[in-house]
């Protein structure tokens, strides 16, 4: 008997959040094992890496990371590598045994992501402010090739005080990107405080709308939001869009969410424990 | 490429070579941040208008979006100053072009104190070193034409990151139509060679006295040094002083095989370069030097400082680097 619509997106729902949950405990335990790193802007992108990944959006094949004609995901605030990585080795780009070796000498998994060392990993990121720029060139060539690949970009809400990625959404505009979609990870939080008090990049919304960008919001937490959002972006003809998802910086473990403390500190064993064991106890 | 037999400044030859190029390889692109008409990309844009990107005034953004074009298998050639592609934009040719290893090509027109009047905001004296201490990037100094054209071919064929630096002026044909260019080679340039080998000088050249070294002075330039090292050889060795010139285009990798040997057969070494002389060719020698074959080395170039507005000429002359220049320093050093 075929699945109705409803079972089948039920079904993947289901998977994203699974996956998330895996995602999340991967990246308590690999930045606990490493001793640093950062849990707190991972934890916030997890569902939409998640979505991205599993939840049939990205046209990915972990067999031939570089196919000519996949989907490309760049992973802009570089910063957020142990759910990368995490979801990588859930989708089966490299072996789960491999995670335990973050940042460890002489590890493919360095604290940033580097594209030469790990298959899946599109570009090499950590200075913040330039996926957009590189998310802009592959579009390009896509056009040029008439591909129908797609280009996915991961921002964070604070690396949008960078000036390039404005530069480079003036040029995702200019050359009527609709294969480029860039996604806010608008947890609100960066090192040093909220973003609204430290540099406020506020109204996101009305900032790429200047750019001339089509802009949807999501709630980043939530799968079928997140995939509606995306499928928007999908029909978009003539322009790029952004998903402004919004998101709790530490989500999933009660004691770091909202806290910018959480940014680029790894828990402590014990720590680490506790995580784990409220995000295993909590339902799907 | 078109004869070259008159004056010709680096930059037209690139033009023309884009083009070439762009003819022969659909994947070359081209980008420019709102200089193609200086850096002559806009040759490149009339013959293919959809393989040209003029990103504006936004020179990171315009590495990003070339790492971006060569993730995706395109070869593309991003042209701004050289103190722009080298300074404004350095973190982005790190991070985004060098550290993943992109194929991209970055061919700076306006470097050195050559540019003129525009002052030291324009002039690139520190471009050499900013980018040679990025592991993995080539970087290129072609003294004229003929060597800008094989330097642009090379990078073209080369896969991986390369900075090619060019100059605003005219320059005078030094190369002769048989030279050829290879990524990591020097050329003698003086004493002149019909095989081009330093092994055949060598060879040649009678040694009366063992203890004597065949030479006294070596000089080792690059880009708009080369003519006036050139010009100082053929000076000194009309006064009895024998001379050695390499033409050492390619900064890096440098030819470390030409300057073992050079080294050994010279007395000192003498560096010319339109840069900065900490950190450019000069560093490069003495770093290989003190490696292989220690030996006193005299760098010749801008002592350290910003430059300033005059005349292509006025500022060559000002800052040294003339061919009375050069000589004069040879010979001080050789009496002490």
């Amino acid at each position: 008997m075929q699945e109705s619509p409803t079972e089948s997106t039920e079904k993947i729902v289901r998977l994203v959040k699974e996956k998330a949950r895996e995602i999340r405990v991967n990246v308590i335990q690999m930045t606990s094992k490493a001793g640093s790193g950062h849990p707190g802007g991972s934890l916030s992108s997890a569902d939409i890496l998640s979505t991205l990944y599993f939840g049939g959006v990205l046209n990915v094949k972990p067999d031939e990371p570089l196919w000519p004609d996949r989907d490309r995901f760049i992973l802009s605030k570089g910063h957020a590598a142990p759910a990368l990585y995490a979801v990588l080795a859930e989708k089966g780009f490299f072996s789960k045994d491999l995670l335990p070796t973050l940042r460890q000498l002489g590890s493919p998994l360095q604290g940033h992501p580097d594209c030469r060392k790990v298959p899946g990993v599109e570009v090499s990121t950590g200075s913040l402010g330039q996926g957009l720029s590189m998310g802009v060139g592959m579009a390009l060539s896509g056009k040029l090739d008439s591909k129908e690949y797609r280009v996915w970009v991961l921002l964070g809400d604070g690396e949008c005080q960078e000036g390039q990625v404005w530069e480079a959404a003036m040029a995702g505009h200019h050359y009527g990107l609709d294969n480029l979609v860039a996604i806010v990870d608008h947890n609100h939080l960066q090192i040093d405080g909220r973003i609204e008090d430290v540099m406020c990049p506020e109204p996101l919304s009305e900032k790429f709308e200047a750019f001339g960008w089509n802009v949807l919001s999501a709630d980043g937490h939530n799968p079928i939001d997140l995939l509606n959002a995306f499928g928007k972006a999908r029909m978009t003809k003539g322009r790029p869009s952004v998903v402004i998802a919004e998101t709790v910086k530490g989500k999933g473990v009660s004691f770091m969410e909202n806290k910018k403390e959480w940014h680029g500190k790894a828990p402590s064993p014990q720590e680490a424990a506790k995580a784990i064991e409220e995000l295993m106890s909590r339902e799907i | 490429m078109s004869e070259v037999s008159e004056m010709k400044a680096t930059r037209d030859a690139y033009g023309e070579t884009l083009v070439e190029l762009g003819k022969e390889n659909p994947d070359i692109c081209v980008l420019d941040a709102d200089l193609s008409s200086s850096t002559k990309t806009s040759e490149f844009a009339r013959a293919f208008p959809e393989r040209f990107f003029n990103v504006g005034i936004a020179e990171a953004n315009m590495m990003g979006i070339a790492a971006g074009l060569a993730r995706s298998g395109k070869i593309p050639f991003v042209s701004t100053f050289a103190v722009f592609a080298s300074g404004r934009a350095y973190d982005q040719v790190r991070q985004s072009i060098a550290y993943p290893g992109f194929n991209v090509k970055i061919v700076a027109s306006h470097g050195g104190l050559t540019v003129g009047p525009d002052g030291a905001s324009h002039q690139a004296l520190e471009d050499i070193a900013l980018m040679r201490v990025i592991p993995g990037m080539v970087v290129i100094v072609p003294c004229d034409a003929r060597e800008t054209h094989l330097a642009v071919r090379a990078a073209a064929a080369y896969e991986g990151p390369v900075y090619i630096r060019l100059g605003r002026e005219k320059v005078s044909p030094i190369l002769k139509p048989n030279h050829s260019f290879e990524i990591g080679k020097g050329t003698v340039l003086w004493p002149q060679l019909s095989e081009g080998s330093i092994d055949d000088l060598i060879e040649r050249k009678p040694r009366s006295n063992p203890d004597k070294a065949l030479f006294d002075v070596c000089f080792v330039a690059c880009g708009v040094t080369v003519l006036p090292a050139l010009q100082a050889a053929q000076t000194l060795e009309d006064e009895g002083i024998s001379c050695l010139l390499i033409d050492m285009a390619c900064v890096k990798p440098i030819d470390v095989e030409l300057l073992r040997k050079a080294a050994a057969c010279s007395r000192m070494i003498i560096t010319c370069e339109e840069h900065n002389i900490i950190g450019g060719l000069g560093s490069a020698v003495c770093e290989t030097l003190s490696r292989i074959h220690p030996m006193p080395v005299m760098r010749l170039g801008v002592n350290d400082e910003f430059g300033q507005s005059g005349s292509a000429k006025e500022l060559m002359q000002a800052y040294g680097l003339t061919a009375e220049k050069f000589c004069e320093e040879a010979r001080a050093f050789l009496r002490t």
